[in-house]
């Protein structure tokens, strides 16, 4: 196990919503009830919850050669306080400029910046490296660590040949501010982060790291900040079903020594 | 009470407007000198690089008009470092207004650059519009930092202590994102709205 560097940066926390023209499509369960749909209750829930940042990702819009409609942007940033990233569909610098001026902190691109790398600079050149988040899907074959494409829909997925340690180095040397690795194996199995392959990405990677893909469990947050010594912790299900509360949650990381902003 | 934000051209401080709006306040969003002469409170905001900030300030003729303003003005994160002399991004010649230059983040260590999170400010010296925040956590989203200093009111870490409140005289920065950092970003933005100054 590597040791952690108290850099007095907290350890992050952010819940995953799946968005289809505005609406949230999967149900999200909260210690009292089932909330279904809504962008802006279930953004404000997490927000009272002390989720430290949102990412809103709509799950159809790059497959399907459509942007993101913009206009549930505006009303997320007007209710909540804390930061949000918006990913799915955007592919110019023109897309990325409509979701930050609606009030969105960051924008993550995936498949628009594997098939034009130069996306990655133009947006940086644009709008900064804190708002460029690189979202990367990656699986693990022997070892070996490769990039798909085009995962919003099964049928869709492309392999682009590219190695994802080589894509990671690309991506920081075009001026990326943070990488979201998506480890598609461990991706639904809730058996655990790719420790792995994330701390693989670690070692090569001095902007902000966000693993993605197998939470199931507390300890699971415990071992990827620990062992892969990443900065913040994305998932979906184990919080919309309400199997960890994220206040739970953040005392146990407290607990185990991890450091997190107190809910 | 009227409240002007700059617009220095950023693509993303639409927040800022929308926290200050959640406050009960309406401000307005304006690159006119005299609007800006004439407001309570001025705050600067700002994200991307220093020296294409400082330029678009510059073609909107705002640099003058914001060194000379004498009401309570707030600059956040790169507003903040703005009101500095230089920065070793770009190497950027900024307002001037505080002494000192921003220096790169180091990384390595443990130490990601961008400083990208959530961290506790400890106060440094006693202020009316700080006081209520110390030990509080904020978020912060930055590449460079100002030294620690005589204008520092409050600090944070990344690797080593910087700069995270400053003041000189009528102005403030904040090197972290008050409108995303949940309740304790509201105190702060409320006191510098109603604290007497």
């Amino acid at each position: 196990m590597s040791q952690i560097v108290n850099s007095g940066v907290a350890r992050r926390i952010i819940p995953c919503l799946d968005v289809r023209d505005g609406l949230v499509v999967k149900g999200v369960q909260f210690r009292d009830h089932r909330v279904m749909g809504d962008i802006i209750e279930l953004a404000a829930r997490y927000r009272d919850e002390g989720a430290d940042e949102l990412v809103f990702y709509d799950i159809t819009a790059s497959p399907e050669g459509r942007s993101v409609d913009t206009r549930w942007v505006r009303r997320v940033s007007e209710t909540i306080d804390i930061p949000f990233c918006v990913a799915g569909g955007i592919r110019s610098v023109e897309s990325a400029g409509r979701i930050l001026s609606q009030g969105a902190d960051k924008i993550s691109i995936n498949t628009p910046a594997l098939e034009d790398p130069s996306l990655i600079n133009q947006l940086v050149k644009a709008f900064g490296s804190q708002c460029v988040v690189i979202g990367v899907d990656s699986i693990a074959d022997e070892g070996v660590f490769t990039v798909r494409s085009h995962t919003g829909t099964p049928d869709a997925m492309k392999t682009p040949g590219r190695q994802t340690l080589d894509w990671l180095t690309e991506v920081v040397d075009r001026g990326a501010g943070e990488v979201v690795l998506n480890c598609m194996s461990a991706d639904g199995t809730r058996a655990g982060y790719d420790i792995a392959q994330l701390a693989a990405a670690r070692q090569i990677l001095p902007i902000p790291l966000v693993a993605s893909g197998g939470a199931g469990a507390v300890e699971h947050f415990i071992s990827v900040f620990e062992e892969a010594d990443v900065d913040a912790a994305l998932a979906a299900t184990v919080f919309h079903s309400g199997q960890i509360p994220i206040p739970e949650l953040k005392r146990t990381l407290a607990a185990a020594g991890i450091e997190v902003r107190p809910c | 009470m009227s409240i002007a934000v700059v617009n220095s051209g950023g693509a993303n401080i639409s927040s800022v407007l929308h926290a200050l709006r959640r406050l009960g306040a309406d401000p307005k969003f304006t690159a006119d000198a005299a609007e800006i002469r004439t407001a309570d409170r001025v705050i600067l905001p700002g994200v991307g690089a220093a020296g294409s900030a400082m330029e678009m300030l510059e073609e909107r003729r705002l640099t003058q008009v914001i060194r000379q303003l004498e009401q309570p003005v707030l600059g956040i994160c790169l507003g903040m470092q703005l009101l500095f002399e230089s920065s070793e991004e770009d190497d950027a010649r900024m307002l001037g207004i505080i002494p000192g230059r921003l220096l790169r983040l180091e990384e390595g260590d443990g130490l990601r650059v961008p400083h990208m999170g959530w961290n506790s400010i400890t106060n440094q010296a006693p202020d009316a519009v700080t006081e209520m925040i110390d030990g509080k956590w904020f978020y912060f989203v930055h590449s460079y930092a100002a030294p620690v200093s005589e204008w520092t009111l409050s600090t944070s870490i990344h690797g080593i202590e910087f700069s995270a409140i400053v003041r000189k005289g009528n102005f403030f920065g904040a090197q972290f994102h008050p409108e995303r950092s949940a309740q304790a970003g509201a105190a702060l933005l409320n006191s510098f709205l109603e604290t007497p100054l």
